[in-house]
C-alpha cells in the first residue's frame, strides 16, 4: 500500500547488502593456503562466451588429470576461475582479485588479445607468471618477462603456408592479395613473401584491398595475368568468400591459401563452393591422426558429454599442462610456501625454459620472446568441412 | 561577504579531507602486503562511474531527453586524453617516462587536468555537432541518434590503427620500449572531480537554468510558450554532459592505463543509463548511489559463481518493481529528505509486512489493469 515507504526501505537495504557482501568478499586479504592455487580468467558470459567456456573445460581437464595422479609435489592443484564478461576492465579487476585476494601463484587466460593485454600489467607488477593460451597479438607478451603465450603469433602462419605451398603443392610462383587495413593480414603477407622467396619461389604479383571493399575484379585480373601457381589471401572470412567467387568467375583456378582468419562457417556460405580444395592454416585439427591428439579428443568427449574439443580447449589444455610441468621442474619450495616471490620467480624461469613439450597442439618450445615456437596444421576445404592435410613444423620454415 | 568566507572555508576543508584520504588510498594501493589493490580499484572505478552517471543525469534526468550513447563521449575523452599524454609525452614531461616512473605532484596533476580539459572539449565539440540537429526535434530521435553515434565512435576506434585498433591502446612501441599512458589519476583528483560535479549539478538544479531544464522535461510545449529557448537549453545540457563525460574518460584512461573499443561499446552506455534510472531519474543523489551500486554489486556477488548475473538481474528487477521511480525518485539527500524519512517511522516487522502487502497489491493491480 505504502509503496514509497517500502521502496525507501529497499533502497537502504540494497546498498547495505552490497557493502556487506563486498566486505565479506575481501575477507582480510590472501589466506596462505597450503595448496597450489592457479587463477583463471575468461569470458564465461558475454559476446565471446564460447571462448571462455571452452578454455575453462580444457583447463579443468588438465587439472583433473594432474590431481588424479597425486597433484604437484603431493599437493592438490586448485583452479579458481572468474568471469570477465569479455570486458577488458573486468579482466583487469578479476586478475587483481585473483592475485591479491585469492593468492593465485600463476594465472591462465585470456583468449581475446585485448583482455590479455588489459590484465598482463597486473601480473607483471605483482610478479605472478601469466600464460595466455590463445592470444595471438604480438604485443601481448611484450608487457614483461612474466607474460607467456603457448600459441603461435599471427605472422608465423605466413611462413607455414609458404612452406606448404613449395613443399606440398610444389608451387614455383605465387601471388599475394593483402588486406592493407589489417595488421594481421600485413604480417602474414610479409612472412609469406619472405619464406617463399627463401625457399626458391618467386612472387609474381602483389595486390591489396581495404576492409569493406566490395569488388576485387581489378586485383584478381592482374593476378591472373601473372599466372601464379598459388594465391595467398591472408584476409578474414568476410572478405575471402567474395574473393573466392570473383577469382573463379574470372577463370583463376589455382588454389587459394589463407590463415586462421578463414576459419568460420560463414566463409562457406559466402564462398558458395568457390573455395573447394583450397587450404588454410590453423592451431590444431581434431582429425589429426597423431595418437596424442586422438587420446585427448576421446578423453575430452568422455568428460564433456560427447562434445568435441575446439581449438580453444586444446590450446588451454596445453597451456595448463605446460604450467604444471613448470611446477614439477621448479620443485617444491624449501619452506613449503608456494606463494612466495622467490618461488614465483623460480616458476617463471621454469616456464621460460619449456622445451619440446609434447602438447596436443604439437611440440611446444618457448622462445626468448616468451612466445611459443610450435607447429601449425594445414586444413583443406571440402564442402563445409575442414580436412586435416599436414602439420608444418617451425624447422620447415627457413628464417 | 560572510557567506563567501564560509564557502571558501568549506571548499578548503573538503580539499584538505580529500587530500588526507588520498594519502591513505595511495598507501593502500602501493603496498602489496596490504592486499588492498582490489577494493581500491573498485572504489576508483565507482567514483569515475559517479562522474559519468551524474553528467548523464543532466540530460536524461533534468532535461528529460533520452541519450543512449554516453559511452561515446567517455570514449572520446579517454582516447583524446591518452593521445595527448602519449604522443606529446616528451613535450609535456621533458622526456619519455619509464614504466612506473614517478613525476612531481604538480607536474602530473597539471598534465592530468590538461588531458581532462582536452578530452572534455573534444567530447563537448562532438556533442554539439551531434546534439544540435537531433535536439531541434522533439521526441525519441535523440535516443536513436545517440545509439548510432555510439556505434560510429566504436567503429572509428576499431579502425584507429595508430591507437591500437581493436586490440586497444596502452601506448606506442618505439622499437621494443613502450611509451605508455602515464598513471596520472589519483584518488585525490577523482574524488575532487566527483564532488565538484555533484555540487555543480545540485546547484544547477536550484538555479534559473536548472529550472529551465526541468520545465522542458515536464512539458516542452508549455516551456516554449513561456519563452524558454528549448533547443538552446537542450543543447547546453547535452554539451555540458558530454564535456564532463569526456573528462571522466580522461580520468579513466590515466587510471587503467589502457582503453579499447570494448570499453566504450553501446553496452557501457546502457550501463550508465541503468545507473541513472535505478537511482532515480532527475536525482543527483540517485545517480551517485546508482553508479556506486552498479559498480560494487557485480563484484560483491562474485562469490556466487555463475549465479552472479542471475542474482544481479533479479535484484535490479525487484528494485524497479517496488520502486519504479528509482531509489530516490527525484529527491536529493538533504535536510528535507531526512525529515521525510523520520516522519511516520514504523518498526521493522511492520515495514516488511507493508512491503509484502504492497507487492501483492502491485501484482493484483497489474493483473486487473492489463
Amino acid at each position: 500500500m505504502n509503496l514509497s515507504r517500502t521502496g525507501k526501505w529497499m533502497s537502504v537495504a540494497l546498498p547495505a547488502v552490497a557493502a556487506a557482501l563486498l566486505i565479506a568478499g575481501c575477507h582480510g586479504g590472501a589466506t596462505k593456503s597450503s595448496g597450489i592455487l592457479i587463477g583463471e580468467y575468461g569470458a564465461l558470459s558475454g559476446d565471446t562466451a564460447t571462448f571462455g567456456t571452452s578454455t575453462d573445460k580444457g583447463v579443468r581437464m588438465a587439472i583433473d588429470e594432474v590431481n588424479s595422479k597425486g597433484g604437484v609435489g603431493g599437493k592438490k592443484v586448485q583452479v579458481k576461475v572468474y568471469d570477465d564478461q569479455g570486458l577488458p576492465p573486468q579482466a583487469k579487476t578479476v586478475v587483481t582479485k585473483l592475485i591479491e585476494q585469492d593468492g593465485a601463484i600463476a594465472v591462465l587466460g585470456e583468449v581475446a588479445s585485448t583482455n590479455s593485454m588489459a590484465a598482463a600489467p597486473e601480473c607483471q607488477k605483482s610478479k605472478v607468471p601469466m600464460i595466455t593460451p590463445a592470444s595471438t597479438n604480438v604485443a601481448v607478451t611484450k608487457t614483461g618477462d612474466y607474460i607467456f603465450r603457448t600459441c603461435f603469433i599471427d605472422p608465423f602462419q605466413g611462413g607455414v603456408m609458404a612452406s606448404f605451398a613449395t613443399k606440398s603443392l610444389h608451387a614455383k610462383t605465387a601471388a599475394v592479395l593483402t588486406d592493407v587495413s589489417q595488421d594481421y593480414s600485413k604480417g602474414l603477407a610479409a612472412a609469406f613473401k619472405n619464406t617463399f622467396t627463401r625457399l626458391g619461389g618467386k612472387i609474381v604479383a602483389e595486390e591489396s584491398y581495404e576492409k569493406g571493399a566490395a569488388d576485387y575484379h581489378a586485383q584478381l585480373s592482374s593476378i591472373q595475368a601473372a599466372k601464379p601457381d598459388v594465391v595467398f589471401v591472408p584476409g578474414y572470412y568476410n572478405n575471402v568468400g567474395a574473393i573466392g567467387r570473383t577469382a573463379r568467375s574470372l577463370g583463376l583456378t589455382v588454389p587459394l591459401l589463407g590463415g586462421d582468419g578463414w576459419d568460420s562457417d560463414k566463409l562457406f556460405e559466402a564462398a558458395q563452393g568457390s573455395l573447394e580444395g583450397c587450404y588454410f592454416s590453423n592451431h590444431y585439427s581434431i582429425e589429426n591422426k597423431d595418437p596424442r591428439v586422438q587420446e585427448f579428443v576421446a578423453a575430452y568427449r568422455k568428460q564433456n558429454g560427447g562434445e568435441s574439443p575446439d581449438a580453444m580447449a586444446a590450446l588451454a589444455y596445453d597451456a595448463t599442462k605446460i604450467l604444471i610441468a613448470a611446477f614439477d621442474k621448479a620443485g617444491s619450495p624449501a619452506d613449503g610456501d608456494y606463494s612466495s616471490e622467490e618461488y614465483r620467480a623460480k616458476l617463471r624461469d621454469a616456464i621460460a625454459a619449456t622445451k619440446d613439450f609434447k602438447g596436443v597442439t604439437g611440440d611446444i618450445t618457448l622462445g626468448p620472446d616468451r612466445d611459443a615456437i610450435k607447429p601449425a596444421v594445414v586444413l583443406q576445404i571440402h564442402g563445409s568441412e575442414r580436412r586435416f592435410v599436414a602439420t608444418v613444423n617451425p624447422k620447415d620454415i627457413p628464417l | 561577504m560572510k557567506r563567501t568566507l564560509v564557502n571558501i572555508l568549506i571548499v578548503a576543508a573538503t580539499v584538505a579531507i580529500v587530500f588526507g584520504l588520498d594519502k591513505v588510498v595511495s598507501r593502500l594501493q602501493n603496498d602489496p602486503s596490504l592486499h588492498a589493490g582490489y577494493p581500491v580499484r573498485i572504489l576508483m572505478l565507482a567514483l569515475i562511474a559517479v562522474i559519468a552517471a551524474v553528467s548523464l543525469n543532466l540530460v536524461n534526468g533534468f532535461t528529460g531527453q533520452f541519450s543512449m550513447g554516453h559511452a561515446a563521449f567517455y570514449g572520446i575523452g579517454a582516447y583524446t586524453g591518452a593521445a595527448l599524454t602519449v604522443f606529446a609525452q616528451k613535450q609535456l614531461f621533458g622526456h619519455i617516462l619509464a614504466i612506473g616512473e614517478e613525476t612531481g605532484w604538480w607536474l602530473s596533476s597539471g598534465v592530468l587536468l590538461l588531458a581532462m580539459l582536452v578530452g572534455g572539449l573534444a567530447a563537448a565539440l562532438t556533442g554539439f555537432v551531434v546534439g544540435l540537429p537531433s535536439l531541434k526535434l522533439r521526441g525519441d530521435y535523440l535516443a536513436i541518434m545517440t545509439v548510432g553515434f555510439n556505434m560510429i565512435v566504436v567503429v572509428i576506434a576499431n579502425n584507429l590503427k595508430e591507437m591500437g585498433g581493436a586490440a586497444g591502446f596502452n601506448g606506442v612501441y618505439v622499437g621494443d620500449t613502450l611509451i605508455g599512458i602515464p598513471p596520472l589519476t589519483t584518488f585525490f583528483w577523482v574524488a575532487l572531480v566527483a564532488i565538484a560535479v555533484v555540487v555543480l549539478s545540485i546547484n544547477l538544479r536550484r538555479s534559473v537554468h536548472g529550472l529551465a531544464f526541468e520545465s522542458i522535461r515536464e512539458d516542452e510545449i508549455a516551456a516554449e510558450a513561456m519563452g524558454i529557448p528549448t533547443t538552446r537549453y537542450k543543447v547546453t545540457a547535452f554539451v555540458l554532459a558530454a564535456f564532463i563525460a569526456g573528462a571522466a574518460g580522461a580520468l579513466y584512461v590515466h587510471f587503467d592505463l589502457r582503453v579499447s573499443p570494448a570499453d566504450i561499446d553501446f553496452i557501457v552506455s546502457i550501463n550508465f543509463v541503468v545507473m541513472v534510472v535505478l537511482g532515480g531519474l532527475g536525482s543527483v543523489s540517485g545517480a551517485v548511489i546508482g553508479a556506486i551500486l552498479l559498480t560494487v554489486l557485480p563484484e560483491a556477488l562474485r562469490m556466487n559463481g555463475s549465479y552472479r548475473l542471475v542474482i544481479y538481474s533479479i535484484m535490479l528487477i525487484v528494485l524497479m518493481l517496488v520502486r519504479p521511480q528509482g531509489i530516490f525518485g527525484r529527491d536529493e539527500i538533504g535536510r528535507a529528505w531526512m525529515l521525510k524519512q523520520v516522519q511516520g517511522t514504523k518498526t521493522l516487522p511492520a515495514r516488511i509486512s507493508g512491503w509484502t502487502a504492497s507487492l501483492f497489491d502491485r501484482f493484483a493491480h497489474r493483473r486487473l489493469s492489463s
